[in-house]
C-alpha cells in the first residue's frame, strides 16, 4: 500500500546539474507513449468528458514542472506579473522548448474580454491521432490544455483551458484551438495594475 | 535490387523527426503518477507498465525493421547488440552496451548509463518496490516476440534505487518457429 514516507536520500536528484534541455528522442517515440495513454485512460473512464479530464490532468502535472523548469532556466528566475506577458511565455517559450516551434498563433477573443486563443494548425501530439466518428468532439489536445492550465495556474493566473478543433476552408484536417478563459481575480488584477 | 546495407542507430537518429526529451520524460511521468493514484500497488502498477510496453513493442518493431534496414540477426549475440546500439539510440536517442553473456548465449545484459525516462526522478520511499523504466521491458520483450523470439526480462539493476547505471537481463526462452498461415494441401 502506499502511504505516508520521508524522501530518502540516495544521490539527491536535487543535486544534480539541471540538463540544458537539448537533448532528444524521436517523435515515435513519444507517440507511442502518448497512445498508450490515451488508451490506458480509455479503459478508466464510461465517457468522452471524463477521458478529456482525465488527459487535461495528466498535461496539468507536465505544465506544473515545465514552468517551473523554464522559468529557472530560460527567465532567471524572474516571475511574470501581466497577462500578456504570461500568453507570450506560454506561446512562445512554452511551446518552443516543448514542440520545437512557436505557437502558430495567439489571439484575444472578440466576444469576452477574458478569453484568448492559441491556435496551431497541427498539434503535435494529434499528429498520429485518429478520432472515431461516435468520439464526436473528443480532442486529444485536452493533454495540451492541461499543460496550459498547469502553467497559467502555477504562475498565479488561474483560468479555464479547453482544445478545441476548428475546420478551416481549404484543409482536410482542423486547425486546433486552445480557448484560455482567465478567472475574475485575475482580470481585476490586471485592471488595477493599469 | 543490390541488399539495402543497414544503418547505424546515430544515422537513423539524425533522420527521424524528434521532440524534445523533456516533453517525454514529463508525460512518462504523468503516466506513473497516473498509474500509482489509480492501482495503489506498486506490483500493479509494474505490471500495467509492463503490459503498455509490450503494446507499444509490438508496434515498434514494425517501425524498427522498416528504418534500421537490418538483415536477419543471425544468433541472440546479434540481436542483442542491434538492440543496444540500433533501437535503443533510434527511440531514445541514447545508446547501450551489452554485456554479461552466459556460456550459451541466451542471457545477456543492457546497460543504459543514461536514461531519458527517469531525467527529474526520485523516488519516494513508499514507492521502493516500483520499477520506474519497467515499460522498457515491455518493448523489449513484446518487439522480440513479434519477431518470434520469447524471453523474459529482468531488472538487475536500477539507477533510482541507488545503483550507479540501468541493467536490463534479457533471457531468451526460446526461439517460436513462425507459423505458416495457410494449410499446403488447401
Amino acid at each position: 500500500m502506499i502511504g505516508v514516507g520521508k524522501i530518502k536520500q540516495y544521490t539527491n536528484v536535487l543535486d544534480k546539474p539541471l540538463s540544458k534541455g537539448r537533448q532528444e528522442v524521436s517523435l515515435s517515440g513519444f507517440a507511442y507513449l502518448f497512445s498508450e495513454l490515451v488508451q490506458y485512460n480509455q479503459t478508466q473512464v464510461d465517457n468522452i468528458g471524463d477521458l478529456e479530464r482525465r488527459l487535461e490532468d495528466a498535461g496539468y502535472a507536465v505544465g506544473v514542472r515545465v514552468l517551473e523548469l523554464l522559468c529557472h532556466r530560460e527567465k532567471g528566475n524572474r516571475r511574470e506579473t501581466r497577462l500578456l506577458g504570461i500568453l507570450s511565455f506560454v506561446h512562445s517559450t512554452v511551446w518552443k522548448v516543448l514542440f520545437g516551434k512557436v505557437a502558430d498563433s495567439l489571439e484575444k477573443g472578440t466576444e469576452h474580454e477574458d478569453e484568448y486563443m492559441i491556435s496551431e494548425k497541427e498539434l503535435l501530439v494529434n499528429r498520429f491521432i485518429s478520432v472515431p466518428k461516435d468520439m464526436g468532439s473528443f480532442n486529444c489536445g485536452a493533454f495540451v490544455a492541461g499543460i496550459v492550465r498547469g502553467v497559467l495556474d502555477n504562475a498565479g493566473f488561474p483560468a479555464v483551458v479547453t482544445a478545441h478543433f476548428v475546420p478551416v476552408d481549404g484543409q482536410q484536417r482542423p486547425r486546433t484551438t486552445i480557448l484560455i478563459k482567465f478567472a475574475e481575480e485575475v482580470l481585476r488584477r490586471e485592471a488595477r495594475l493599469g | 535490387m543490390a541488399p539495402a546495407v543497414p544503418r547505424s542507430g546515430d544515422a537513423i537518429f539524425a533522420n527521424v523527426e524528434r521532440v524534445n526529451a523533456e516533453l517525454f520524460t514529463l508525460t512518462y511521468g504523468a503516466i506513473v503518477r497516473q498509474l500509482l493514484t489509480d492501482l495503489e500497488e506498486v506490483e500493479e502498477v509494474n505490471k500495467q507498465l509492463d503490459q503498455m510496453g509490450y503494446n507499444i513493442g509490438i508496434r515498434l518493431i514494425d517501425e524498427f525493421l522498416a528504418k534500421s534496414n537490418v538483415t536477419r540477426c543471425v544468433n541472440f549475440r546479434e540481436t542483442a547488440e542491434v538492440i543496444a546500439k540500433v533501437g535503443f539510440k533510434m527511440f531514445l536517442g541514447v545508446t547501450a552496451s551489452v554485456t554479461n553473456w552466459d556460456q550459451e548465449g541466451t542471457c545477456c545484459s543492457l546497460i543504459l548509463e543514461d536514461n531519458p525516462l527517469v531525467d527529474f526522478v526520485e523516488l519516494p520511499d513508499t514507492c521502493q518496490g516500483l520499477y520506474y523504466c519497467n515499460i522498457l521491458s515491455g518493448v523489449v520483450r513484446g518487439a522480440l516476440e513479434m519477431v518470434s523470439m520469447k524471453t523474459e526480462i529482468t531488472w538487475i539493476r536500477d539507477m533510482l534505487r541507488g545503483d550507479d547505471a540501468f541493467e536490463l537481463q534479457v533471457k531468451l526462452l526460446k526461439q517460436v518457429p513462425e507459423e505458416y498461415p495457410y494449410k499446403d494441401d488447401e
